[in-house]
């Protein structure tokens, strides 16, 4: 049951932004947040949105997996929907009883619903053209500058690296312990919640003295093959920034522009 | 003392300071090229003096070199490192990345290999440990027999001198077994690569040069597969069992049947057994 999990949320494809390098491919999905408080009317949330849905088209991701990354934070959007649209004060749309509805309200909330759902769908993009470990690997090298005021930059990049690694191991291990309490007649799946909690107790101590076994091992098979931190430490796979990276980059650079500079248009147009 | 690619003098070693020496004074020498396995019952210390040969250990008492260097010397402890390889038994705790190939790189990528020569001592070494068509695979996805090898192949990119084998070959099925076995054989025979096998299986101790076995942190019998196994009841009195096809001749000449005492192999056996049936055949005639 626990092998259905997958890790992270990569879809697996081979379009022009899955090639991309991924520092670049990090770096403009920061811009393109900043971007979206930046060009926050709705002609800038209309180009952003627009933008969002052309690059899931060319990287052949479907739309409809946009609803499952939001699922989760479905209810803040809720809350934060139903808190403007009533709270908000100015000119009424209608009243009744004690609730007013307003212009201003409903604007809040188109406007921020947008920008969430843009948020939330603009990083999953990252998340699923980019591997995991990919990722990482971005973030060590963008973030090397940092090292030099004593982040450990590396460190942190093994520590995930070496997370990503066990994962599936861990699970299968979880998996086979689990069996083996069932097996002595542990009720796992049945009683109430606090029976259910209590009885991953006895999965989840054999699981962590395993895990501190695993990570001795690993960490004298690391010495044996000469670890010794990051320091001199050079890298199989090479990132270069190709000739469609930049074109990329320029083309995104342009659309944000305009995104940003959309506000004055907004305010010309005199709403 | 030129062609010694490992010597260990007068190795005291203990896991506590009050507790039982698990090594006692073991002196011992593995020399270039040779295929070496070290047998033993559990707790008998076989780990632990691997442990030494590539200065994850330090001897309480007494002196391990690798080619020239002495272990305790930190200067050299890459040196060491990188010429004498360790293989562990779990393979799904030595594998550190998340891909085949950059596991094999890990070692290069910690020794400052520069990158356009890292690909092809990655693309040799997985060559060499025959998981070349995986290299692009994820770890989790290979059998054990499969990740062994991956380990292997990390170890070997190194280009080691000598690689040691702690029980590497005990947490697999059958056939994976053999697969690693095979790889190692090949890298000592082909490639000249030191092989210390520590093991518990005795089929693959008679593959090897010389045995050497352990009990209680001293060496008990040291020789070739053929001395060593020669006497069963001793090997027996170690709490070790004597390989299979020694076994069932063991038993046979009990039984009255002529057949020689240094058979060790099946190979060996399955051609003794054929020499003595046509040995009977022709007398019948």
């Amino acid at each position: 049951m626990l092998r259905d999990i997958t890790i992270g949320q990569h879809f697996p494809g081979n379009s022009v932004i899955h090639r991309m390098d991924p520092r670049a491919k990090l770096l403009l999905t920061v811009a393109y947040i900043v971007i979206l408080f930046v060009g926050s009317n709705p002609i800038g949330l209309a180009l952003s949105a627009l933008f969002l849905i052309l690059a899931y088209g060319v990287a052949k991701i479907p739309l409809k997996l946009i609803g499952k990354s939001l699922r989760p934070i479905l209810p803040i959007i809720l809350f934060t929907a139903v808190l403007n649209l009533f709270f908000v004060p100015g000119d009424p749309i209608f009243t009744w009883w004690v609730i007013t509805v307003t212009w201003q309200g409903l604007y809040n909330v188109l406007v921020l619903s947008v920008r969430i759902v843009c948020l939330i769908a603009g990083t999953s993009l990252l998340t699923y053209t980019t591997s995991p470990i990919v990722l990482t690997d971005a973030l060590e090298r963008l973030l090397k500058p940092f090292a030099r005021l004593h982040l450990p930059v590396h460190e942190l990049a093994m520590m995930m690296t070496i997370a990503l690694r066990f994962i599936p191991t861990l699970i299968e291990e979880t998996d086979k312990i689990m069996s083996a309490q069932k097996a002595r007649g542990a009720e796992l799946d049945t009683g109430k919640l606090t029976d259910r909690i209590r009885a991953l107790i006895p999965v989840l101590i054999p699981l962590f003295i395993s895990a501190f076994r695993r990570a001795d091992e690993l960490a004298m098979a690391m010495e044996c093959r000469c670890y010794h931190g990051g320091e001199g430490r050079t890298r199989l796979r090479q990132l270069h920034l190709g000739g469609m990276d930049l074109v990329l980059v320029a083309v995104c650079a342009a659309v944000f522009t305009l995104i940003g500079c959309s506000g004055m248009l907004w305010g010309l147009m005199g709403l | 003392m030129e062609n010694q690619m490992i010597r260990a003098k007068e190795v005291v070693f203990r896991y506590a300071e009050d507790g039982r020496a698990a090594l006692d004074g073991i002196s011992m020498g593995v020399r270039r090229g040779e295929f070496v396995a070290v047998l033993g019952a559990n707790g008998c210390g076989k780990s632990t003096l691997a442990k030494h040969f590539n200065a994850i250990l330090l001897p309480e008492q007494g002196e391990v070199y690798v080619e020239q260097y002495n272990t305790r010397e930190e200067d050299h402890l890459y040196d060491i490192r990188q010429r004498v390889g360790m293989v562990f038994q779990n393979p799904d705790n030595q594998i550190v990345a998340t891909v085949v190939e950059e596991d094999v790189a890990f070692a290069l990528e910690n020794l400052g290999v520069p990158p356009d020569e890292m690909r092809g001592r990655v693309d040799e070494a997985m060559e060499m440990a025959g998981i070349y068509k995986h290299r692009e695979k994820a770890p989790h996805k290979l059998s054990g027999g499969q990740k062994q090898r991956v380990a292997i192949a990390g170890v070997i990119a190194m280009r080691p001198d000598c690689l040691v084998m702690d029980e590497s070959t005990a947490m697999l099925d059958p056939i994976g077994r053999e697969k690693v076995m095979r790889t190692v054989k090949r890298l000592n025979t082909e490639y000249g690569i030191t092989v210390v096998m520590i093991t518990h299986y005795m089929e693959e101790a008679v593959q090897a040069d010389r045995v050497i076995v352990m009990s209680r942190g001293r060496i008990e019998l040291e020789g070739t597969p053929k001395e060593v196994f020669r006497d069963s009841a001793r090997i027996r009195a170690l709490k070790l069992d004597v390989p299979q096809a020694k076994e069932l001749c063991d038993l046979l000449r009990e039984a009255g049947v002529d057949l020689p005492q240094d058979v060790i192999s099946a190979e060996e056996c399955a051609k003794a057994l054929a020499a003595l049936l046509a040995g009977t055949a022709q007398a019948k005639k």
